[in-house]
């Protein structure tokens, strides 16, 4: 292979990108060297299991992907802005959307919900830590890993070009030659470990590690939402990993699965795809029906209404989840009481997804309602999320999506529920915990001005597009014509596209702005919450809760609140050691492992993947000998710490 | 309360921690997604199958007596592990030992078996790029074959760690865990036996 080859050559856009990865690279090693925190961060974040930095480390991560996702989805309305532009062809247009939409689903939505739950999710239930704080660990750097193989393929070998989606026979040797589709089955494959181990981990963390008293019908509804994400993930998860392996094979070992000829089925690919997929799309929703019913029922200063009736939704949606696929394609060839029965299963998710809007209503109804930045996404998320399903139940109708397949309709519809059920979620869940890890909020003002600015820009950028969809604009074109007719349209949504990017960068600034500037948050509970994470003081101490409390209803924190406490009583005297697990540097090299024998896999280098692979046998070998014992926290070191966050609040 | 190293007697050796019980639950779920795993290659077998190219189909190729002796072998080896945890059970760290290895040389024995089986195969012209069929049958029973070679492995770390530290909650749980892995190995097996080769031997 010559190195022009290896190097992707020949586009400014790709020059300019290797600049600024080079010099970001010089930037971050100089300052790390400089400021002689190699140590620091070796020993406080790249070794941790803290389930809280873990979580810091996996929102960090979902940004910079939004960032990236963000970019390409900028380069896109750039180039649809104006009829017959020139401004990117059609096979890099075809690698912007790919990258777009894989980016966006598997390494920003996923890690920034799972990077809430690990913040989150111990703290709601009373817990030190997750199950398996080292398996966490080993989540989020194999997720990081499989996110960086991804990333690396614009510069090195050139991007994967057949949509996230990946449909065969588009995505297989013939027309999709090169490095490109390796990357994403190689990337994903890699990162998929990590997202099936975090949902083990969380499953069995909330199944077993409740403080005593906290029943099952007495968890708060994010925990909830996280549970019955977790059996999404280990069901749905192994779908995938089969499907992403047996396009490997085809395309590297010259197995018939998925080709054209030889008896290959390309259906089937779409098939586990979907399998997989439409399980995949609710892990990204549930968890953001959770933040929402979280901050809902805070900001409205009550209860949730109809505790049960959400629970119950969301074990329908999940199981409804797993029988919805075909709705993905029903225009590829199944006959009509194929597509019927997936027409009706999809229709049917609607009830208990209206349930849960009726619910989240009826909870603000007659509520002191405060407004601030996380309970404005909450809001918005409503009437926005509404039209995203409206429009759902009209594509769930199989003979009507012969119209809508494939046309900007559907391209509407989706980005209505990922971006005001997930992304909004994501804001307003950062917004909302952030006190919680960092000891001050984001800055309202900030906030609100680029809430609305987000939330506008949305709107114009994407209601539009539902109007293309009817005018016959199909998706993933690179440019149209001029008397299509769709040039005003496209221009209103690349406008909104620009607003949102405006607010996007408010939010980070915003992040900048609050760290220097933002006052101290005197308690560990800023907004008045209901749930036992508000318990722990700001920032929590890295073993969570001195006394794991004692549980006695639903918002346990508000009850203990009602009957005149401040804070979860600390009786010196009754303080124990608390045990606590050891850092640990396996998982980033075992994670370093897999990227190189990915990356091996991705150029067929054989030697490679093949000595990398050793490699992370070794490491699991070392795994597997380490008695790991974990070690004490002494009863003196706690009280200090605790004289010392509580003074704080004094 | 969650990493609390408290024994409690009254239960076996193998979930006297909490640690070990949760490690146990959290295996019994990641067979969960195994069963995933392996269901969704049991569908891609199902639905290539016929699908043969100009390549051989299973009823030429496929043996009673190779199949037999693997099955035999297989099932045996499930029978010497969950001796071996009942050896643990009864304190035996000597017994479990023995009974382990026994299983280990079992399972190489299946897995010689299987190689001179797939090598037979490939002489008669049916290889991973044959057709759509025999990629589907080489990778679900690749990926059977490999999770029994894996499990050979992690079974001589454990026998490693039996014999360094000897029996304690921490080798029994490490012990009981590999034996439910070995279990489902064969559970696994069975669907093999009857859905791959029967149903292939007939139809």
């Amino acid at each position: 292979m010559q190195l022009d080859e290896f190097f992707v050559t020949g586009d400014p856009l790709i020059y300019g990108a290797d600049v600024s990865i080079i010099l970001s690279l010089i930037g971050i090693i100089f300052v790390l060297t400089k400021y002689k925190k190699w140590k620091w961060l070796w020993n406080e974040w790249l070794t941790t299991v803290d389930h809280k930095k873990l979580g810091v480390m996996y929102i960090i991560s979902a940004v910079l992907m939004l960032f990236r996702g963000g970019v390409d989805a900028m380069l896109m309305r750039a180039q649809l802005t104006l009829p017959n532009n020139e401004f990117l062809d059609s096979s890099h247009y075809n690698e912007i959307f790919t990258t777009h939409g894989t980016i966006m689903i598997i390494f920003m939505a996923m890690p920034f919900l799972i990077g809430l739950m690990n913040v989150v999710v111990p703290l709601q239930i009373g817990a030190r830590d997750v199950a398996y704080p080292f398996l966490n660990a080993v989540s989020f750097w194999t997720f990081f890993m499989g996110a960086m193989l991804f990333n690396i393929s614009f510069i090195i070998g050139g991007s994967p070009s057949a949509g996230w989606t990946s449909y065969v026979p588009m995505a297989g040797n013939e027309l999709s030659p090169g490095p490109g589709q390796n990357y994403y089955l190689l990337g994903l494959q890699v990162a998929g470990i990590g997202t099936l181990l975090t949902g083990i981990n969380f499953l069995v963390t909330i199944l077993k590690m409740r403080a005593p008293g906290m029943t099952l019908m007495r968890m708060p509804m994010f925990t909830w939402s996280s549970a019955i994400t977790c059996v999404l993930i280990i069901f749905a998860f192994p779908v995938l990993t089969v499907a992403l392996a047996l396009m490997t094979l085809d395309r590297i070992f010259g197995a018939h699965f998925f080709t054209l000829m030889d008896g290959g089925m390309p259906m089937l690919w779409a098939n586990l795809f979907w399998i997989w997929g439409h399980p995949e799309v609710y892990i990204v929703i549930l968890p953001a029906f959770g933040i929402f019913s979280e901050v809902i029922s805070t900001f409205s200063r009550k209860n949730l209404f109809g505790y049960k009736a959400m629970v119950y939704s969301m074990v329908v949606i999940a199981l409804l989840s797993f029988i919805v696929w075909v709705h993905h394609f029903f225009t590829m060839g199944a006959d009509a009481s194929v597509n019927s029965f997936f027409s009706l299963t999809t229709m049917a998710i609607a009830i208990p997804t209206g349930v849960k809007i009726f619910n989240w209503l009826l909870t603000l109804y007659k509520g002191r309602i405060k407004i601030n930045t996380a309970m404005l996404w909450s809001l918005a998320f409503i009437p926005n999320f509404v039209i995203g399903g409206v429009t759902g139940v009209m594509l769930a109708m199989a003979a009507a999506d012969y119209q809508y397949h494939n046309t900007y309709f559907l391209v509407a519809h989706f980005h209505y529920v990922l971006i005001s059920g997930t992304v909004y979620a994501c804001f307003a869940g950062l917004y909302y915990w952030y006190p919680k890890v960092f000891g001050h909020k984001l800055n309202e003002t900030l906030g609100k001005i680029s809430f609305w600015i987000f939330v506008i820009g949305f709107n114009v950028c994407f209601f539009p597009m539902y109007f293309l969809g009817f005018a016959g604009m199909p998706r993933r074109v690179h440019t149209y014509a001029e008397d299509t007719g769709w040039f005003e349209l496209n221009a209103v949504a690349s406008v909104g596209g620009v607003l949102m990017a405006i607010g996007f960068v408010i939010i980070v600034y915003n992040i900048y702005y609050s760290i220097r500037y933002a006052e101290r948050v005197k308690t560990g509970d800023p907004w008045d919450g209901r749930t036992l994470e508000w318990s722990t003081p700001a920032p929590v101490p890295y073993y969570n809760f001195a006394k794991i409390p004692d549980v006695h209803g639903l918002d346990p924190y508000w009850q203990i609140k009602k009957e005149g406490k401040q804070e979860l009583d600390i009786e010196e005297e009754r303080l124990e050691q608390i045990h606590m697990p050891d850092n640990s540097g396996v998982p980033v090299i075992m994670s370093v492992l897999l990227f190189i024998a990915g990356f091996g896999l991705v150029f067929e280098w054989m030697w490679m993947a093949i000595a990398a692979t050793i490699g992370v046998i070794v490491t699991m070998i070392m795994r597997s000998f380490d008695p790991d014992e974990g070690h004490h926290v002494e009863v003196e070191e706690i009280k200090e710490i605790e004289r010392n966050v509580r003074r704080k609040e004094d | 309360m969650s990493h609390d190293e408290a024994i409690d007697p009254n239960q076996p050796l193998e979930f006297q921690t909490e640690k070990s019980r949760l490690n146990i639950l959290g295996f019994w779920i990641f067979l969960g997604a195994e069963i995933a795993l392996f269901g969704t290659l049991f569908a891609t077998y199902f639905v290539l199958t016929g699908r043969l190219a100009d390549g051989p189909g299973p009823s030429e190729l496929f043996e009673l007596r190779g199949v037999l002796i693997e099955t035999f072998i297989l099932l045996t080896s499930s029978f010497t592990c969950g001796i071996a945890i009942h050896e643990m059970r009864r304190g035996s760290r000597k017994g479990l030992m023995i009974w382990f290895i026994l299983t280990m040389l079992l399972g190489l024995g299946f897995l010689y078996f299987e190689i001179e089986e797939f090598i037979h195969y490939i002489h008669e012209g049916a290889s991973l790029q044959t057709s759509a069929f025999w990629s589907a049958f080489f990778t679900l029973l690749g990926t059977h074959g490999a999770h029994v070679s894996l499990g050979i492995g992690w079974m001589t770390m454990i026998l490693i760690q039996l014999a360094r530290n000897g029996l304690n909650s921490t080798t029994a749980r490490k012990a009981f865990i590999i034996s439910l892995y070995w279990h489902f190995l064969d559970v696994v097996w069975i669907f093999i036996f009857t859905g791959v080769y029967l149903l292939g031997m007939v139809m």
